[in-house]
């Protein structure tokens, strides 16, 4: 990237070496919307809800490691290769925990 | 390296600042690969917790009403507290990056003391719950006692809010393995908090010198990353342990 002068700089919200930076107020708003949700989260737990009380927590919890995920560690801004490894972390989770978790709770084993 | 080496290196190279390593054509080149470098770490993280995740949740789904009863045992209270407490630490650390990246060395200094003390409020926190399993015997080993699931009334803190009904013998024992999982799941994450504290300290001194201040945030954006993958840790360890049971 070339470089970009003093002007640029601060409109833009990228540094002389063309790295984007999150500004404090998307900070304040991420850090406040996981407190939000901290919150939401333990209140659906004094709720009766059957199943979906653990449905609530997990999707609570996908919200949450999403909004870390794409604006404290920066993926939103980040080149596709950072996009694509997150992500392929994820998919590899997924794979392997689901996998495995249909292998055992498809056999009776582990009933006595 | 010689002089001539040095010479050598920037023949005809275009000028560059003194934390560009030479085998880089770029700053950004640089950061980008020791970005994906750090990355590709955390997957191997992500490997290693999620063989602590599927294992609770294959145990959990054998011996279900010991973990149910188990995680009774845990305080919501406690838990919700240090959830905002590594969730404030992870906004301190965000800003710290920030600081970092429009040269606020004092900023930078406040933010990463800042995330230190949160950071030891939480293990402080996760050492009293450690303590309270230590008095009542739910720490696994040969002081574990099942009393709290044989015979629920004997614990009467617990009873008086979720009526237990009594385990049989041959469930109550797994309860020990619900604690288990429960010490070897927030050991580990606490073990990633011990090193991450430190590095603290490291960057503290380094901060306080100017390290990150002069255009080179690799460190602190790169920790940041470590940071807030053990924070993700929690936000699933959280409910896990302490909110899904509830109601069961």
């Amino acid at each position: 990237m070339t470089d970009m002068d003093e002007h640029n700089v601060k409109s833009a919200a990228h540094n002389e070496r063309g790295m984007h930076i999150v500004s404090p107020k998307v900070y304040a708003a991420v850090g406040l919307a996981l407190l939000a949700l901290t919150a939401t989260t333990v209140a659906a737990s004094y709720v009766e809800m059957y199943v979906f009380n653990v449905v609530v927590a997990l999707g609570i919890a996908v919200i949450k490691m999403m909004l870390v995920v794409l604006f404290f560690m920066h993926v939103k801004y980040s080149p596709k290769l950072t996009k694509l490894t997150a992500a392929a972390g994820l998919f590899m989770f997924l794979v392997l925990v689901g996998m495995t978790l249909a292998d055992y709770f498809t056999r009776a084993w582990g009933r006595w | 390296m010689t002089q001539r080496g040095v010479e050598g290196a920037h023949q005809g190279a275009h000028e560059h600042p003194a934390y560009q390593r030479h085998h880089f054509e770029s700053v950004e080149q640089q950061f980008d690969a020791t970005n994906f470098a750090m990355w590709l770490f955390l997957l191997t993280e992500v490997m290693f917790f999620g063989g602590l995740f599927t294992a609770y949740l294959i145990l959990r789904n054998w011996y279900y009403p010991a973990f149910v009863e188990g995680s009774h045992q845990l305080n919501i209270g406690w838990g919700t507290a240090n959830t905002a407490v590594l969730i404030t630490s992870s906004f301190t650390l965000a800003m710290g990056v920030w600081c970092a990246q429009t040269r606020r060395k004092s900023g930078l200094v406040t933010f990463l003391i800042l995330t230190f003390v949160l950071g030891m409020v939480f293990l402080g926190i996760k050492g009293i719950e450690y303590h309270e399993k230590w008095v009542k015997h739910h720490v696994p080993g040969f002081h574990y006692s099942e009393a709290s699931f044989l015979n629920p009334a004997s614990d009467p803190e617990i009873y008086k809010e979720y009526h237990d009904k009594a385990l049989a013998p041959d469930m109550a024992a797994k309860t020990e393995l619900y604690f288990f999982l429960y010490f070897a799941m927030t050991g580990m994450h606490a073990l990633h908090m011990i090193v991450g504290i430190s590095i603290l300290v490291f960057m503290i001194f380094r901060a306080q010198a100017g390290a990150y201040t002069s255009g080179h945030v690799t460190f602190v954006e790169n920790f940041g990353l470590y940071w807030h993958f053990v924070d993700i840790i929690w936000i699933f360890l959280f409910p896990l342990l302490y909110l899904i049971s509830r109601h069961q």
